[in-house]
């Protein structure tokens, strides 16, 4: 029972409180250079949660026989490693996705998110324990991708996973590579605003 | 004290050697031949030459060197009222960076005309540099190094340091990533291997420029070793050998990348933190403070760097 409850702590802390998109502010490059449709986002989202899963649990299997001063070489040849495995099946089984994600699904290599989360939990924890935070970390850039996909494909060209829902394209901008920096930094600013109101409304009460 | 000198001009007559191609021009009936917009060859003749002639698309036939196989499909072919040049439309547009070939049939009753087409080599680098630069600047139109850029473009100072350091890895880790795949990866058939090859020279030039400048200048060192900890895995330096490993690059065209994408990082950097250092001062809603501001500011750089899209020198 108190398995079951430490693993859902960490699949929420990784997708709410420490989510890595919004709240760590990492790997951001991805968040502003594809997500311009939800597909793209849950795309993406999936070959990191892969590789951050994967990468956590060989590193907490190996953990006591990595020493520490070569650690972080250690790290970047294994996430390397499930970064070629996913990059070749992407590029095997879906070819269309894989194109229009390009160079992303390579440089997922150099995530700080992925090194961040083998460095601070999973050369120390058990492997079960690595197993549900790679989950967690995965799932929490996963939404938080799909979040901005969403917000850019319905503002941008008025549909949801290509679905015309609107009927129209109330802002054509958002749809612009370049506006993913605006999208992305109107929505962090929208939860800092949201935060602030709440507190306050708490302060008075 | 020979030595020099004939070193030198071994390098003078390799490098005309090299340029030859690109100087040498057709002899005799064609004067001039020269790329004019995207979809249109121009060819100058020494004499005039008949209309119906050259007004033929069947007396022409074109394609890249590289693909002798693949026709380009002529749309018209136009004489100049002087009758001296004609300029040859294509349906789809023209890769303006390979040579191409035209062979062309009974003008001035010369049975078979051959020309090539390329522009300058020289321009070609120059255009890859500008195009790294500044049309596809990493930060603002590839979206690529971003921690890096918000992390450290508080200062101008830091973000001086940043770019030069970044600019250093970025060329000696993609000129090794070049060896690596054009003598390793390639001949081997490894190419799978690339991603654990290359972060592999990436982590490792990281680590000798840290040596080296320690040992070498360690005044330097010691204002530089912040931001080498942070250039090891960052997605700006390992994208320049996957890009060029994509493109297959030579290495003169591997090191104009790297310096164009190391410059353009730098750039980014500069400009961001000036921008920076003037926010300081100003009054931000709360909700707004910190990244959110950031990447706003971010987003009109990028979308003035649109206007460079289309920038061609050469």
């Amino acid at each position: 029972m108190a398995n079951d409850k430490s693993s859902m702590q960490l699949i929420t802390r990784g997708i709410l409180s420490e989510n890595p998109i919004f709240k760590l502010a990492l790997s951001m490059c991805p968040a502003v250079g594809i997500s311009t449709t939800v597909m793209n986002g849950f795309m993406l989202g999936i070959a990191v949660l892969f590789v951050q899963v994967f990468s956590s649990v060989t590193i907490s299997v190996f953990k006591n026989l990595i020493h520490p001063r070569i650690r972080i070489p250690t790290y970047t040849l294994t996430i390397a490693t499930w970064v070629t495995v996913i990059d070749l099946v992407l590029a095997a089984y879906l070819p269309e996705a894989y194109a229009k994600m390009g160079i992303f699904v390579k440089l997922i290599v150099a995530f700080a998110i992925i090194t961040m989360r083998l460095e601070m939990f999973a050369c120390k924890e058990p492997v079960k324990d690595s197993f549900w935070d790679g989950l967690g970390m995965g799932l929490g850039f996963m939404i938080g991708m799909m979040v901005i996909g969403f917000v850019r494909e319905l503002l941008g060209s008025g549909a949801i996973l290509g679905m015309d829902v609107l009927g129209f394209k109330p802002l054509l901008f958002f749809i612009l590579p370049s506006a993913g920096f605006f999208v992305v930094g109107l929505m962090m600013a929208f939860f800092n605003w949201i935060e602030i109101f709440y507190k306050r409304s708490k302060g008075l009460k | 004290m020979m030595m020099p000198a004939k070193s030198k001009s071994i390098v003078l007559t390799a490098l005309l050697l090299w340029f030859a191609p690109f100087l040498a021009q057709a002899e005799g009936l064609i004067v001039d031949q020269t790329f004019t917009g995207k979809n249109q060859i121009t060819a100058t003749f020494s004499a005039p030459i008949a209309k119906d002639v050259a007004e033929d698309i069947k007396n022409y036939t074109v394609f890249e060197e590289s693909d002798p196989d693949i026709l380009l499909e002529l749309s018209s072919a136009t004489l100049a009222s002087d009758g001296k040049s004609v300029t040859l439309a294509f349906k789809a547009p023209l890769n303006t960076v390979k040579t191409h070939v035209v062979d062309a049939k009974g003008l001035a009753g010369i049975d078979k005309t051959t020309f090539r087409v390329s522009k300058s080599y020289l321009g070609y680098l120059f255009g890859i540099l500008i195009s790294a630069l500044l049309i596809n600047n990493f930060v603002f139109t590839k979206y690529l190094g971003l921690c890096v850029f918000f992390g450290t473009s508080k200062k101008k100072s830091t973000a001086k340091g940043m770019g030069v350091v970044f600019t250093l890895v970025m060329v000696a880790s993609a000129l090794m990533s070049w060896f690596f795949y054009q003598f390793i990866l390639i001949p081997f058939n490894l190419n799978f291997l690339q991603i654990v090859i290359f972060i592999g020279l990436v982590s490792l030039t990281v680590q000798a420029v840290d040596t080296i400048l320690r040992k070498v200048n360690p005044v330097l060192f010691n204002s530089f070793w912040v931001y080498l900890v942070l250039v090891i895995a960052n997605c700006v330096i390992i994208a320049v050998p996957l890009i060029l490993a994509n493109n297959n690059y030579n290495i003169f065209e591997t090191f104009m990348l790297a310096l164009g994408a190391g410059g353009g990082f730098l750039l980014a950097l500069y400009l961001m933190s000036s921008v920076s250092e003037r926010m300081q001062l100003a009054k931000i809603p709360a909700s707004f403070k910190g990244l959110p501001i950031a990447f706003i500011v971010a987003g009109q750089f990028a979308m003035a760097f649109l206007g460079f899209s289309g920038l061609q020198i050469f």
